[in-house]
């Protein structure tokens, strides 16, 4: 992708183990990794694979066991405490369960941070936080309390104040995993537009595929403390490579129904290609019969895919397949 | 037949009252000075906390379960010697003030470690992710969240050390207990008993409201 850009944030070999008895956090058995400037990056994986002490790893909550991170360059282990203090209000991050402060209202809650710098005008920050509450649209609760809000409502506010200091990137840990879907929607519509208007690096983790499929540029797919596949989210989610993907994802590669000599195939096309009927034109022109097992279709990122098990017959068998190849149809055999 | 309250010297139990008003107000005041941070201190060199030290831990928490474990009328006399030399005499309010505070600190500091801990960890860690040091976690997070816990504490420390004062009544120390003692008890004058005890019981109805109100208007849960 940004080719000649520099990564904004940088895990080399990254390992977190926990020693001792009562640690919930699972480990991260070596993570590389790259995230670029303006890119909305996500990490999946079911629970325990390790995807919340990663995302930590990316502003120095949690400290590797070895490997180095980096952010704009800049190496997280090398800082003083006080230049990743610095460091840190440049990164925000919101959380599953929002943690805002009970005691204080919305509008203090936002500006937070703003008051943790020091130096800013009484003026400044009021302005400031009046622009970040219009932004996520609760001007109208500024002087409510976090108890009188909904999930929904928490969570922007969590983004108002995770904004605050203007960072250029958002770490998300399960930001949208305690809202109903409805919800999700509304939350990851608005980080989606916060990545484009001020050109936002968001890092999110999460188990949820929806999620990844809603909003994401690129994914790592996470298991038992490794990435086992990364890539641009409509390659990882079309032509899911190993089993843990294909297993988030619902796949199947047995095949249930099958005549005699048929092979059976997973086809999956993406952009230009969903729109053509080639499943019938290669079958009128080849003479092969076929058929379907399992069909889906849907939009990633707004780019309409589609996907289809069938299985195939006839003389003509290599012809269709390349045909199929030549519409920009990616094939899989499935095996018995 | 003597009318109401015959042996009441409603002067005496004036003095009597700002005495342990004395007692009361100086002690708490510096109860919260002292126990507060002792508080914050236990809590935040407990195991997984900010400043995690385990050998310090101990040392804190032995030394406030040893003053609590002491019962209050033994530690009023064992601190006399001290007490002498911190404030230049043993009697009076100004020598009951270092043992009610020897004596409260420690309870009010375990009261504030508790409220801390219900504050849920992920404020600390938001402290943490926006570039907090470790004094604005405390006091810009950690405290705020905990007050309607502290404040809660606050009262019934505070009640705790009106008991408090009433014992250390029996060695010197003035105030409505040592009323009740010397008049109520050891001269069978049951009105002046009574009188004590009214005024003993409007005191700490009256800190409990208090106490209630601050709570409630703190609390935003």
């Amino acid at each position: 992708m940004t080719g000649a850009a520099k990564p904004r944030i940088e895990l080399v070999d990254a390992v977190k183990v926990f020693s001792g008895g009562d640690v919930e956090a699972a480990a991260v058995r070596g993570v590389s990794l790259r995230v670029w400037p303006g890119e909305v990056f996500g990490v999946i994986g079911q629970s325990g694979a390790g995807k919340s002490t990663l995302i930590r790893l990316m502003n120095a909550l949690e400290r590797p066991t070895s490997g180095r991170i980096f952010v704009d360059g800049e190496d997280l282990a090398a800082l003083s405490p006080a230049a990743l203090r610095r460091r840190r209000r440049r990164i925000g991050m919101i959380f599953q369960h929002f943690n805002l402060l009970q005691s204080k209202t919305v509008w203090d809650n936002v500006a937070v941070p703003l008051r943790l710098e020091g130096g800013l005008s009484a003026a400044t920050i009021k302005a400031r936080v009046d622009a970040l509450l219009e932004r996520v649209g609760l001007t109208a609760l500024a002087g409510h309390y976090p108890s009188q809000l909904s999930g929904g409502q928490k969570q922007r506010v969590g983004i108002a104040r995770a904004l605050a200091c203007e960072p250029k990137v958002l770490l998300c840990d399960e930001a949208t995993s305690a809202l109903d879907p409805e919800t999700t929607e509304q939350i990851l519509t608005l980080l989606g537009e916060l990545n484009r208007e001020l050109d936002l690096t968001v890092v999110l983790i999460t188990h949820e595929m929806d999620v990844v499929r809603r909003v994401c540029d690129r994914v790592a797919v996470m298991e038992a403390g490794k990435v086992v596949e990364t890539g641009e989210v409509v390659e990882v989610f079309l032509n899911a490579e190993s089993p843990v993907t294909r297993r988030m994802l619902g796949e199947d590669d047995r095949l249930p129904l099958r005549s005699g000599s048929a092979r059976a195939f997973r086809l999956t096309y993406r952009g230009e290609a969903a729109r053509a009927p080639f499943l019938s034109q290669t079958a009128k022109a080849t003479q092969i019969d076929f058929s379907l097992h399992l069909a889906r279709a849907g939009e990633i990122k707004g780019e309409p895919y589609g996907q289809l098990v069938v299985s195939m017959e006839g003389a003509r068998l290599d012809d269709a397949l390349a045909r199929f190849q030549a519409a920009g149809v990616h094939i899989r055999e499935l095996q018995p | 037949m003597s009318p109401l309250f015959a042996n009441v010297d409603w002067a005496e139990i004036g003095k009597a009252t700002l005495e342990t008003l004395g007692m009361l107000g100086g002690s708490m005041l510096l109860t919260v000075v002292l126990g507060l941070p002792l508080g914050v201190l236990l809590f935040l060199t407990a195991r997984g906390q900010l400043l995690a030290s385990a050998g310090l831990h101990a040392a804190l928490a032995f030394a406030v379960n040893v003053l609590r474990s002491v019962p209050f009328i033994i530690l009023l006399i064992l601190m006399m010697p001290l007490t002498l030399a911190l404030v230049g005499t043993s009697l009076g309010v100004r020598g009951a003030i270092p043992p009610l505070v020897a004596g409260a600190a420690p309870f009010f500091a375990r009261l504030v470690e508790t409220a801390l801990r219900e504050v849920d960890p992920g404020v600390s860690q938001a402290a943490q992710a926006m570039g907090a040091r470790n004094d604005q976690i405390v006091l810009r997070f950690l405290l705020p969240e905990a007050l309607p816990g502290v404040l809660a504490g606050a009262t019934v420390t505070a009640i705790a050390l009106v008991s408090y004062t009433a014992m250390a009544g029996v060695v010197g120390a003035g105030g409505l207990g040592d009323l009740a003692v010397r008049f109520g008890y050891q001269r069978f004058q049951t009105d002046v008993m009574v009188v004590t005890v009214v005024l003993l019981l409007i005191l700490v109805q009256f800190l409990q409201m208090i106490g209630d109100r601050l709570v409630a208007r703190v609390s935003h849960r």
